[in-house]
């Protein structure tokens, strides 16, 4: 029997790997919308929002980047900032709108 | 169309960032959800119904109108729709459309009473992705059901949910409309419809369409509303509700879900002959945006027409916005401050903090509640009409009453 972890040790980023890679998962669909962008999983029907443009195109690149990290890098997110991403992409991970990338 | 929304500055531009439900005032480029009822035909004659339905409308939109309105929420990324009426599976081609839309990317959700869903159409409906079904039921039992929806419409609805549970649906819907009747009965609908595996849905009831008529004798006392919220906060996790009680976060905590008036801003209604309103819950001339049959089509009208431009503002002014609670409730509901003539930047008339019992109190004799330019009910009597008003039931069957009943022998 396994203890279950104490909720204080479970991050926020818990199950997501930076530095792996990862792509918009193939049964979601982004639509455009003037603070960003509405995310659909046609599998699970659940919704999201990407809530600024530099996010939507955060996860529109990763697919072409080898790490999740890359792909922050070369969409210009200032460092300071990658934490909050990071944290973001792990939610998107979460409810399953991106998806490991296995190429 | 005259002016219905309270004088409003010139909107200040969409702020960048912040919180989600503040950028969804100003409005999306597609609704998140869309209403798109049918047609106004049903075999029942709900009390309370919110489209006063009954009659099919001649002026209806044919199939291939209606998939044109698909093809258009697919270019416009409508991921899914509720899909109600009047009574949807009435429609000949209702099964058709329905395949249609989820051939087209276009998930749906649609609103019955039941009366279709035998054992093939369940199978049919359990075997597809994309499609959930909710049914109606104002009643954790017949005889509380059955007063406002009609004699018979229990079991109808009950029969559909046997069906669709013994086809292996899952999660499919419970649809309860709140009332001062069933109000009390809200752990039983959650026990009905663990039963079947459904999920339970409950909504507020709104004076729109005939539900104006039975409003003042239906709508939830302060007293439940209070019971309502604290069952809301105990159970609100496991149970949809449409984000409709926004109005009870004035209470203290807010509920889950999107506390904000959505008309226009997120969500909007297709009514059955292609008019577009600002919500389900407003068919009414004041706002009507614009008709799908016209140049443009739905997406000219949800992202052009006067109307929405209008809505897709913050409110700033009128007594509610000096309110403590106004964050939390944002004023409540438009179409019940409407349809029972308080102005729209006044309190909702069910207002937790008693502000809307006020508003109603100081209504004067010159007060007109508007009504409706529509009015599909059905003009004769309808088998197992309902009795809340008083009026006498039909057997829903002939021979469901013996032809000797009150005949006294000897």
């Amino acid at each position: 029997m396994t203890t279950p972890a104490p909720a204080a040790a479970v991050s926020d980023t818990a199950g997501f790997d930076p530095s792996q890679a990862w792509r918009r998962a193939r049964s979601v669909a982004l639509r455009p919308e003037p603070f960003g962008a509405l995310a659909y999983h046609f599998g699970n029907r659940k919704l999201s929002f990407l809530k600024s443009k530099q996010l939507v195109r955060v996860v529109e690149s990763l697919a072409d980047h080898p790490s999740a990290v890359q792909t922050l890098v070369a969409c210009d997110v200032p460092e300071a900032q990658h934490p909050a991403y990071v944290k973001a992409l792990a939610d998107l991970a979460r409810s399953q709108m991106i998806e490991r990338n296995p190429a | 169309m005259t002016a219905v929304l309270p004088s409003r500055p010139v909107a200040p531009p969409r702020p960048t960032g912040g919180r989600l439900v503040d950028q969804f005032e100003y409005g999306l480029d597609a609704p998140i959800c869309l209403t798109w009822e049918l047609t106004y035909a049903c075999n029942l004659a709900c009390v309370h119904c919110l489209s006063s339905s009954g009659r099919r409308d001649p002026r209806e939109l044919t199939t291939a109108e209606a998939e044109g309105v698909i093809d258009e929420l697919q270019r416009m990324q409508v991921f899914y729709v509720n899909i109600g009426g009047g009574e949807p599976t009435v429609r000949p081609d209702f099964w058709h459309l329905l395949d249609y839309a989820v051939d087209h990317n276009v998930g749906v959700k649609f609103s019955t009473n039941g009366v279709k869903l035998d054992k093939k159409h369940a199978a049919r409906v359990a075997a597809t992705d994309y499609v959930d079904v909710q049914i109606s039921l104002d009643g954790a039992t017949a005889e509380v059901n059955d007063r406002v929806r009609g004699a018979g419409s229990f079991a109808t609805a009950t029969r559909a949910l046997e069906n669709l549970a013994e086809a292996g649906m899952k999660d499919f819907k419970v649809s309860v409309v709140v009332t001062r009747e069933n109000a009390g009965q809200l752990d039983e609908f959650k026990a009905l419809t663990d039963r079947y595996g459904a999920q339970l849905r409950i909504t507020r009831l709104r004076p729109s369409g005939r539900g104006a008529d039975v409003w003042d004798q239906l709508h939830p006392t302060q007293a439940q509303q209070r019971d309502l919220y604290q069952w809301l906060l105990a159970n609100g996790d496991g149970v949809l509700t449409g984000d409709s009680f926004f109005h009870l976060s004035a209470f203290g905590e807010a509920l889950p879900g999107l506390n904000l008036c959505g008309a226009g801003r997120v969500v909007c209604l297709i009514d059955p002959v292609g008019d577009v309103y600002a919500c389900p819950f407003a068919i009414h001339e004041n706002f009507l945006a614009g008709n799908i049959r016209n140049e443009g089509g739905f997406q000219r009208v949800w992202q052009q027409s006067d109307l929405f431009q209008d809505l897709r503002s913050p409110q700033t002014g009128g007594a509610c916005t000096k309110c403590a609670h106004f964050d939390a409730c944002r004023g409540g509901c438009m179409a019940a401050k409407f349809f029972t003539g308080l102005p729209l930047d006044g309190p909702d008339p069910e207002c937790v903090q008693g502000y809307g019992e006020s508003a109603l109190a100081a209504r004067d004799d010159a007060t007109v509640k508007p009504k409706s330019h529509l009015d599909h009910s059905h003009t004769g009597p309808v088998r197992g009409q309902p009795t809340l008003l008083g009026m006498p039931a039909i057997p829903a069957k002939i021979c469901d009453e013996s032809p000797l009943a009150g005949l006294q022998l000897g």
